[in-house]
């Protein structure tokens, strides 16, 4: 018999809740303000970036520092799909820019995924970057300025049109199904014969590979699909903001994304969402900060940034989820115990 | 030698090398070693330390390429293949220097094994839960490496000698035909120890087993032949008794007690 399996009860209880909060997050739009359901939406497009990145750094082990290539490939497919004054149609546009993005993926990861530690690391950024100065220097999609997304795209089929991409409670929508149906593809593929062997790539690859696993294929599977989910989030981004730029695709963003899983916690699926929001949260925090005296305390909001993310690598080497796990065993006096519903044990 | 008799277990060899050979800068780790496994035989390499005797247990698996020579695997040449493609032709090894996946529990390691005999892994929604044939090939495993009670510890709480048994019940969960075992024994308590001497001997029956190990007692009570490996080269080699009473390797090695724990 298979052991280390979570009692019924408590899985159910899990996804109960994780439902209560889905149709929680779903009611916001009838509560809250425009501004503040797009913030929401926007840690959302994040969370799915974060999610994404994490299945390579936090269960792989490939620490990839390029990783908004992705995210910024399936914004610009989006942009270019638009014809100028008119709009895509979503049904094509959006498994055509995830595809994309699958494709950029399986196209460099083909190259990075054969080169270990330091170096892959180096090659990812490398190859974001060529990508950012692609886009930068030539003028196929607006250079510098970027490229608007004039109108949005049209979700009718046949004549029916059964959400409206113009209003921004109904992007919201399809941003929280879109987060959900990421979550679930991920909580899947984690458990599966896949999944299990990304863990075994990241604690031992050479022992894989001497129990018989071709880890280059899995490791480029995993960096393929890792990219498609990353176009998720982007074309989500270019769609909401309407304005893609090579800023979607620079390396502060793939800096950015992988201090928000590092801080919520790799290895994990809560804890880049987590990240996410701890992120936006704080960096809507500090950019409203006043101005005290003669300093202007919230147009130096990336050195609290700074701060703040020295002083939790510091505090919280295990990011937020971390700090939180250590916490209720403190206050149910457990000893440290493996997630049952995780397939990753941390080193 | 004449060419191989059809009788009983004089068959063709199951695992072969000729003339393997491999440098480390001017240093020559493995020089010119040829030998044979057979089928349902225990065939086991000692040596002092340093004798390149791991060398050329990884010279085997593919985790080295030899600097010269030719290795065998049921008749196909597997010089070139990587680790991976022999390890699914049916060889299995341990590691002399513990070499599993330490955050996961005994079973989740036996599984990972298990899971590599089962076809492709690029399979992404069923659970490994409910693998059934999975599951059941890691606690059979796990079970013959006498660990059926220790299934669900995570490895990196084990003591040292059980995790030489993850070793084994990892070796055993990809099914091999061929099993190179570097130093199983080393580091186990005495009962374990006897009970992986028992192991090896149920298995020699349906395998064909290199067997590096320093415990003498279990080499001459296992072993059918016997290969001393002195600075890279076989000094002699042949069944247990010869190698007993042989003068080269009296002079050389088993005469010398000191070389062989040390
Ligand atoms: N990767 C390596 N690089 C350089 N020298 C090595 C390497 N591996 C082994 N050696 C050397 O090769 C010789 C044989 O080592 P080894 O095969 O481990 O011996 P044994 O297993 O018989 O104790 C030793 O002198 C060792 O220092
Ligand atoms: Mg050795």
């Amino acid at each position: 018999m298979p052991p280390s399996h979570s009692a019924p009860g408590r899985t159910a209880a899990r996804v109960m809740l994780q439902i209560a909060l889905l149709l929680a997050l779903a009611c916001l739009p009838w509560f809250a303000e425009k501004y503040y359901v797009q913030f929401v939406a926007r840690i959302l497009i994040m969370g799915i970036l974060a999610m994404s990145l994490d299945l390579l750094l936090g269960y792989t082990g490939l620490v990839s520092f390029g990783h908004a290539a992705f995210y910024g490939v399936a914004a610009y497919s989006l942009a270019m799909l638009t014809p100028a004054y008119q709009a895509a149609w979503f049904w094509t546009s959006f498994p055509l820019a995830v595809l994309g993005a699958a494709a950029a993926g399986l196209a460099i990861g083909f190259f990075v995924v054969r080169t270990h530690g330091i170096y892959f690391i180096m090659v990812t950024l490398a190859f974001a970057q060529m990508l950012f100065f692609l886009f930068h220097d030539t003028r196929i999609a607006g250079g510098n300025d970027g490229i608007y997304i004039d109108v949005r795209p049209d979700t009718t089929i046949l004549g029916w049109k059964p959400f409206d991409l113009e209003r921004y409670d109904q992007v919201y929508l399809l941003v929280l199904v879109l987060f959900a149906l990421v979550w679930m593809f991920l909580r899947i593929l984690l458990r599966s014969r896949f999944g299990h062997v990304l863990v075994g790539i990241r604690v031992n690859e050479h022992r894989m590979r001497s129990l018989g696993f071709e880890t280059f294929r899995y490791k480029l599977a995993c960096f393929t699909i890792a990219a498609a989910l990353a176009g998720i989030a982007g074309y989500l981004s270019a769609l909401q903001f309407g304005v893609v730029n090579p800023e979607f695709m620079g390396w502060h963003q793939s800096a950015a994304v992988m201090m928000m899983v590092i801080l919520g916690g790799m290895g994990t699926l809560i804890g880049p969402v987590l990240g996410a929001s701890a992120w936006m949260l704080l960096e809507l925090g500090f950019q409203s900060l006043p101005v005290a005296g003669s300093i202007d305390l919230g147009k130096h909001w990336q050195l609290w940034m700074g701060a703040f993310i020295v002083l939790t690598a510091l505090l919280l080497p295990s990011g937020l989820l971390g700090a939180w796990s250590a916490l209720w065993r403190r206050l149910h006096h457990q000893t440290p115990a493996l997630d049952a519903d995780d397939p990753v044990a941390k080193p | 030698m004449k060419g191989a008799t059809i009788l009983g277990k004089d068959r063709a060899p199951v695992l072969a090398t000729q003339g393997l050979t491999r440098h480390f800068g001017g240093l020559t780790a493995v020089n010119d070693v040829s030998i044979e496994l057979m089928m349902g035989t225990i065939h086991a390499v000692i040596g002092p330390n340093g004798a390149g005797k791991s060398t050329l247990m990884n010279l085997l698996s593919g985790d080295l390429f030899p600097s010269a020579g030719h290795i065998h695997l049921e008749g196909d040449a597997i010089t070139h293949c990587t680790p991976p493609q022999r390890s699914l032709r049916g060889l299995g090894r341990s590691y002399q220097k513990t070499n599993v996946f330490l955050p996961l529990t005994v079973f989740e390691n036996a599984r990972l094994a298990a899971q590599s005999r089962a076809g492709s892994s690029l399979r992404f929604f069923r659970p490994v839960l409910h693998e059934a044939t999975i599951n059941e090939r890691a606690q059979l495993a796990i079970d013959a490496a006498g660990l059926g009670a220790r299934s669900d510890r995570v490895v990196a709480t084990l003591s040292h000698g059980e995790q030489r048994q993850v070793e084994i019940a990892m070796a055993l969960a990809t099914a091999p035909r061929v099993l190179l075992l570097d130093e199983p024994l080393a580091g186990m308590g005495a009962e374990e120890s006897s009970a992986i001497v028992q192991l090896l001997a149920r298995l020699r029956e349906s395998h064909a087993i290199l067997l590096v190990e320093h415990d003498m007692d279990a080499v001459f009570s296992l072993a059918d032949t016997l290969t001393v490996m002195v600075n890279g080269t076989v000094l002699e080699s042949g069944p247990p008794a010869f190698i007993r009473s042989s003068a080269a390797v009296q002079a050389a090695y088993l005469g010398g007690d000191e070389n062989m724990h040390a």
